[in-house]
């Protein structure tokens, strides 16, 4: 990645021009809309609406957010090691898998207060092992991590075909999916959560996950920025050959990485095994994988940022289905487009525009200054 | 004895078919890869070639358009990736990732507002598919046991598109090992600084390369749509932009190796389907998910050093900056 050229005043750098970048993906994605034949300002409403117009609507939105915070921090933290984790979606599937084979063993023996946690490390477990063999293997092997992840998840697709198909499918069922967990392996809902409160709200796939995902944030920045080992990841990142001489085990430090990035991929598996599908089942991950790609280079690998760039995704995401439903020219696949446009925009030309804006901010500085002097003189 | 051979020759047939946008994949990655621009957009490039070509097709009722259209679509998105790794010093796994989010999602969108088919395009028939050619001499030659067999059923009868993909890989060899452009081209995915010490733009080669693969991944597309397949059909490349990209590191980004990768992982492929539901003496069914996973597998494998060493071009991944 290049590096900035010349000093420009923080809040620039992390809040205009990623905003422009941004504004410039949805500008594209406005001219596609156009492009087919519809008014992309009724697109943004009806995608608004979607997202937030009742508590429904607002609880699909928070359930795909929690997806993204787990897996935009999964590629984050990697990203300060100045690894490319592009398996998110293959740990996220194979953590799911660990919280599944977990919840149908124990079910019927043990109580929802001892499975929860349990769940939890099974499935930060599961992902961190399919990290584990992409980073040993860069680490110690030395092939290349982007490759290796890449493909890892499609071992994990055929892996989790297979055993859905051959060991886990529900006796007499055609489609590959496990029975449904017992009432003591289900995370409680949104709905019967607030419940609790005597607050009535509808039923979402929005589940108690959402608190493990801000937890998450909370600890990825402190053991980003208020740990050793924090500091070592952004030393390694920042220059691996300093890292290596100040005495730091990089090659442990690589698999320490990348198992971390892999547990919280791995939670994603909570949130849809345990908290909405309470069955094992394909595709659940369904991209958010790739989505928290997008969603860590949009939210600068900082979780207050990730946490922006996983709700703005997860009101794409819902959004975009009820636009899907309004308008039937608009595909539901429009929304992978934004996606991959915010990609190219936040990731591959994030320095596109910053001569521009450099050379505008010199001028409004430039200019400011003669005022002044002119007022003073 | 006979039907054991015919069963062979239909596998490898099938081996030719599977294999061929694979063979078009993996040279066009070679040619980026071997400049040192990383290309994982194979897939995307291939998936929105695909998409064109038989939109395209759909519309003028003619193969060869679609076939221009596919290539025209596939070069956009190289120049893409080409603006952003090479102009603006993007991170290419990062360009290359957006391109294929992209193709996966605008094809969908694009084909849905315009068929109305959920992101399918009208089904081809006639002149805009690309149809099988018998080549000459076949009815003559098939009198012949064993090789006129052979030349009948698996050299001769199959698209136009499938002879161009087996036809680059030599032609990629030439190109790479025998032209001046192809020394640079090879060169600067190694040691870009003494290409422009030189006097050698770095850039303009670059972009060339990745022009190339464009070109090369477009009739990949038309194959997909309007060759093998006569219509194109949601996320149609399934992944195989990715295999192509193992095939490319199993082969050690060398053309020929490169071919034979493609070639194993087609037969894989092809087998795969023969495999399903038989069970093989002494060792029992194959599932059928573990030969569609053994390419992956074995370009992990072959990565972490275990059979030979793949190293990748020194400059692969690194922009290339200028000294003033």
């Amino acid at each position: 990645m290049s590096s900035p050229s010349k000093a420009l005043p923080a809040w620039i750098d992390v809040g205009v021009i990623p905003l422009i970048n941004i504004l410039l993906a949805f500008f594209v994605s406005g001219i596609v809309i156009l492009i087919i034949g519809e008014d992309p300002i009724e697109a943004v409403k009806i995608i608004i609406y979607g997202a937030f117009g009742n508590d429904y609507n607002i609880g699909y939105t928070l359930h795909y957010t929690t997806n993204f915070i787990f897996t935009g921090l999964a590629v984050a933290v990697a990203f300060h090691a100045s690894l490319f984790n592009i398996g998110g979606e293959g740990q996220a599937y194979i953590g799911g898998l660990g919280v599944g084979l977990l919840c149908l063993a124990l079910d019927q023996y043990v109580p929802f207060w001892i499975i929860l946690p349990l769940a939890i490390i099974a499935s930060g477990l599961f992902g961190a092992a399919w990290a584990y063999v992409p980073a040993y293997l860069q680490a110690y092997r030395g092939s290349h991590i982007v490759i290796t992840t890449i493909m890892f998840n499609f071992i994990a697709f055929s892996l989790m075909n297979y055993i859905l198909v051959n060991v886990l499918i529900e006796p007499g069922q055609m489609s590959p999916e496990s029975r449904d967990f017992l009432a003591s392996a289900q995370m409680p809902t949104m709905q019967e959560a607030v419940g609790w409160f005597g607050i009535e709200i509808q039923k979402s796939p929005l589940n108690l996950s959402i608190f493990l995902a801000l937890f998450s944030c909370l600890f990825v920045w402190l053991f980003i920025w208020h740990t050793r080992w924090g500091y070592a990841i952004r030393m390694f990142g920042f220059n691996e050959n300093a890292a290596n001489y100040s005495g730091i085990n990089t090659q442990r430090l690589v698999v320490g990485t990348m198992c971390l990035s892999g547990v919280l991929a791995g939670f994603v598996g909570i949130n849809e095994i345990m908290g909405n599908h309470n069955r094992v089942m394909l595709d659940f991950v369904a991209g958010a994988g790739f989505t928290g790609i997008a969603v860590a280079l949009m939210g600068r690998n900082h979780p207050v940022g990730i946490i922006i760039a996983s709700l703005l995704f997860g009101t794409l995401y819902q959004g975009g289905a009820e636009l899907s439903f309004e308008i039937p020219t608009i595909q539901g696949e429009m929304v992978k487009a934004i996606q991959g446009l915010v990609i190219l925009f936040c990731g591959a030309l994030a320095y596109m525009t910053r001569p521009t804006i450099e050379r505008i901010f010199t001028a409004i500085v430039a200019s400011n200054g003669t005022a002044k002097e002119q007022t003073n003189g | 004895m006979d039907d054991v051979f015919l069963l062979l020759l239909s596998t490898l047939d099938s081996t030719l078919r599977v294999s061929a946008p694979l063979v078009l994949c993996a040279m066009a990655g070679i040619f980026s890869e071997r400049s040192g621009i990383i290309d994982i957009s194979l897939e995307g490039k291939l998936l929105a070639a695909a998409f064109s070509a038989a939109a395209v097709a759909a519309i003028s009722g003619s193969a060869f358009i679609g076939l221009g259209a596919a290539i025209i679509t596939s070069v956009l998105m190289a120049l893409l990736h080409g603006f952003a790794c090479i102009t603006h010093r993007g991170n290419q796994v990062v360009s290359g990732l957006a391109i294929n989010i992209l193709a996966s999602g605008l094809t969908v969108t694009l084909g849905g507002a315009w068929f109305h088919k959920g992101g399918q395009t009208p089904t081809l028939s006639g002149d805009a598919r690309f149809s099988p050619i018998t080549l000459p001499g076949a009815d003559f030659l098939s009198e012949i046991p064993f090789l006129g067999t052979i030349y009948v059923e698996l050299i001769s009868g199959h698209n136009l598109l499938v002879y161009i993909a087996f036809l680059a890989v030599p032609i990629t060899w030439w190109a790479l090992y025998k032209t001046r452009f192809g020394l640079r081209l090879r060169a600067v995915g190694e040691n870009p600084q003494a290409v422009d010490t030189a006097g050698i733009s770095v850039t303009f080669l670059r972009y060339r390369s990745v022009i190339i693969a464009g070109i090369l991944c477009g009739i990949a597309g038309a194959y997909l749509s309007t060759g093998q397949n006569a219509a194109f059909g949601k996320e149609m490349s399934a992944g195989q932009g990715y295999i192509a990209l193992a095939a490319m590191i199993f082969g050690k980004w060398k053309p020929v190796p490169g071919l034979l990768a493609c070639m194993l992982f087609g037969f894989l492929d092809a087998m795969a389907v023969r495999l399903q539901g038989v069970a093989i003496p002494g060792i029992g069914e194959i599932p059928v998910q573990f030969m569609q996973a053994l390419p992956y597998v074995l370009t992990v494998i072959l990565l972490a050093g275990f059979i030979g060493k793949a190293v990748a071009p020194k400059a692969i991944g690194r922009p290339y900056v200028k000294e003033r």
